[in-house]
């Protein structure tokens, strides 16, 4: 995979196939971005597993904390990651150790470590880095639209008219795809100078 | 569903714009309302803290503005967009998330008059100190860098003059200095350029111009590349740093790479307060559907006109970047290839008398101060514009006292050709 742009249909894919997301970092702390987007997926029906050892013992929007990946105890389909690049790798090869291997790896915004990325691609985890999956289903869903936000997509269909906690239809005609042109160059120059 | 990239006039037309899911209603609503009610306490707070996506307050946000938001952007190739009341106010607000007191700025002194006065007395004001440098001579902006330099801005094509300045050549002296640089795309709109294609990292606008296009509704714009990183040395804390006004948050980790356009909404227009109505943003929306066939009109006569007046003996010269005689020309080649815009100016054998007695006697030109209307515009910029730069500045900026300026519409050619030969040859 080519991992400074992604086609729309790689993210949209991952985003309508995955039912259990467990998330590395959530934190209880509602100014953090892994709290927002916690609330968002769970609110978008994913069935959301904090992980987060510091918590134990605590709930997060009525989801008990679990220590590590390997102490969920049931299959789950995507590891969101909210740390550094740096604490990306001991992460993945603990999601390499669970049995079944979950589907996807995503990697937060700011996140990527490209040896954890092929590592996981290798055994056919899916892998997705420097993104956010709250923004992503909120571009392709039109839905971030609201802040002037280009999702990139167009439709010319009457959307349902939106209720609280609905899942939101991402399969829209996608413009560019993944991001803007001028943000992935961007993108690409940095990682390539760190 | 594919990733198959559609041009730039079914852009015009669909970007940001989808049936209303409540009426079905296929051209976009005005919602014409200062606020939205929540669905409960925890909706509202989650809105309040950039939690969720919605809307809030008019000032803050507007479904119908947020379609216009998202088609400049689609069009700009950029990652958002803000849009706000003129495109002075979107030149407040893009400084505001980028200047602290006793920072600076620099600009092209070839910029429009209204800009010129804005940065020289009213950001003095609040401490922004712009430093000024000539897009005809790169270097003059790298030694105008200092430490305390904090963005760099420019004019796509120049007004009054229409000069095209080489966007790429100062986008490589802000990358080098490590600041943003802020590209005003008015008088080419992104039909003709797309700065960010040439290394912008934010456009604005005066939606007041070529974008609504018909002279009836002011609006302004501001477009995020999503090309810069904020994160760095500290140096941009409204975007880096955690904002007290937001419990902490940190925009440019939240938000991304579209955290400027956020900053500029949640920061700037919800606290400085220059919302643009609803209604104008409809009548923005609807000018911007045809901006592409317009557009190529306006260029098109521009052109035609341009030549006559080159050719007229009462006539001293002609500053359009699509004759080929021009200074500009080579450059108009490599950005503007469609056209060189529609606003130019030229000056007259028989000085100041002759503009003003060419002005009072044009008969299809409008004279005003506005440019960007698919009526034809003349005006004298010495005497309106530009009248209180002193003459040194005048001349500098292309607004001597023998210069007229004509933004040329969308009539046919012949008419305009023929109402300026009257008014030159009696």
């Amino acid at each position: 995979m080519n991992h400074d742009a992604y086609p729309d249909n790689y993210i949209r894919a991952i985003l309508n196939s995955v039912k259990s997301i467990a998330m590395v970092g959530a934190s209880p702390v509602n100014v953090r971005p892994s709290y927002f987007a916690f609330k968002y997926l769970s609110q978008r029906g994913y069935d959301m597993i904090p992980i987060n050892p510091g918590h134990v013992g605590k709930e997060l929007l009525g989801k008990p904390f679990v220590a590590s990946l390997s102490d969920i105890g049931h299959p789950i389909d995507m590891i969101d990651i909210f740390r550094n690049s740096s604490h990306i790798m001991p992460v993945v090869e603990e999601a390499l150790t669970l049995d079944p291997l979950p589907k996807v790896i995503w990697m937060q915004l700011g996140a990527r470590d490209d040896a954890a990325a092929a590592k996981a691609e290798s055994v056919g985890i899916k892998v997705v880095m420097n993104r956010c999956p709250k923004i992503e289903y909120g571009r392709l869903s039109s839905e971030i639209s609201w802040m002037g936000v280009n999702s990139r997509t167009l439709s010319s269909k009457r959307p349902p008219a939106p209720t609280q906690g609905m899942r939101l239809s991402l399969n829209r005609m996608s413009v560019g795809g993944g991001d803007t042109a001028a943000s992935d160059r961007a993108a690409k120059n940095k990682s390539e100078q760190t | 569903m594919s990733d198959r990239l559609p041009g730039f006039s079914t852009l015009a037309v669909h970007a940001g714009a989808q049936p209303d899911p409540t009426t079905g209603a296929r051209a976009t609503p005005i919602y014409q309302t200062t606020s939205f009610v929540f669905n409960d306490a925890d909706h509202a707070a989650s809105l309040f803290g950039l939690q969720a996506f919605g809307n809030i307050y008019t000032r803050i946000g507007n479904p119908t503005n947020a379609v216009l938001e998202e088609r400049v952007a689609a069009l700009e190739g950029g990652t958002a967009a803000l849009a706000v009341a003129s495109g002075h106010a979107a030149q407040v607000v893009v400084l505001q998330q980028l200047l602290q007191p006793g920072d600076e700025f620099i600009a092209a002194r070839k910029l429009y008059g209204g800009s010129i006065n804005q940065f020289t007395h009213a950001f003095k004001s609040f401490g922004w100190n712009v430093v000024w440098a000539d897009s005809d001579d790169i270097a003059s902006f790298e030694r105008a860098i200092t430490p305390r330099t904090k963005a760099i801005f420019i004019e796509s094509i120049a007004n009054p003059g229409g000069s095209i300045t080489d966007i790429e050549a100062i986008s490589t002296v802000a990358r080098k200095a490590g600041v943003p640089l802020i590209v005003d795309n008015t008088l080419a709109s992104p039909y003709l350029i797309r700065p960010i294609d040439h290394g912008a990292d934010i456009v604005v606008h005066s939606l007041t111009k070529f974008l609504g296009g018909h002279g009836n509704s002011l609006g302004g714009i501001i477009v995020d590349a999503g090309t810069f990183d904020w994160s760095t040395g500290g140096k941009y804390p409204m975007l880096s740093e955690p904002r007290p006004e937001y419990h902490g948050i940190r925009l440019q980790e939240t938000f991304g790479n579209f955290a400027f356009a956020i900053a500029c909404r949640v920061l700037g227009l919800r606290d400085l307060g220059p919302a643009l109505s609803p209604f104008n943003a409809f009548m923005i929306l609807t000018g911007i559907e045809t901006l592409p066939l317009r557009m190529q009109r306006h260029c098109d006569n521009a052109k035609a006109v341009a030549e006559f007046l080159a050719g007229h003996p009462a006539v001293a010269s002609v500053s359009y970047a699509g004759l080929a005689s021009d200074k500009y020309h080579q450059l108009a080649r490599k950005y503007a290839p469609k056209g060189a815009g529609a606003v130019f100016t030229f000056s007259l054998k028989g000085g100041y008398d002759a503009g003003v007695s060419l002005v009072s006697k044009l008969q299809l030109f409008s004279h005003l101060a506005n440019v960007g209307d698919t009526r034809s515009l003349v005006i004298h910029p010495a005497s309106t514009t530009h009248s209180q730069l002193d003459d040194a500045a005048k001349i500098k900026s292309g607004a001597g006292p023998d210069v007229v300026r004509l933004s040329i519409g969308i009539e046919d050619k012949e008419d305009l050709i023929a109402d300026l030969e009257q008014a030159l040859g009696a």
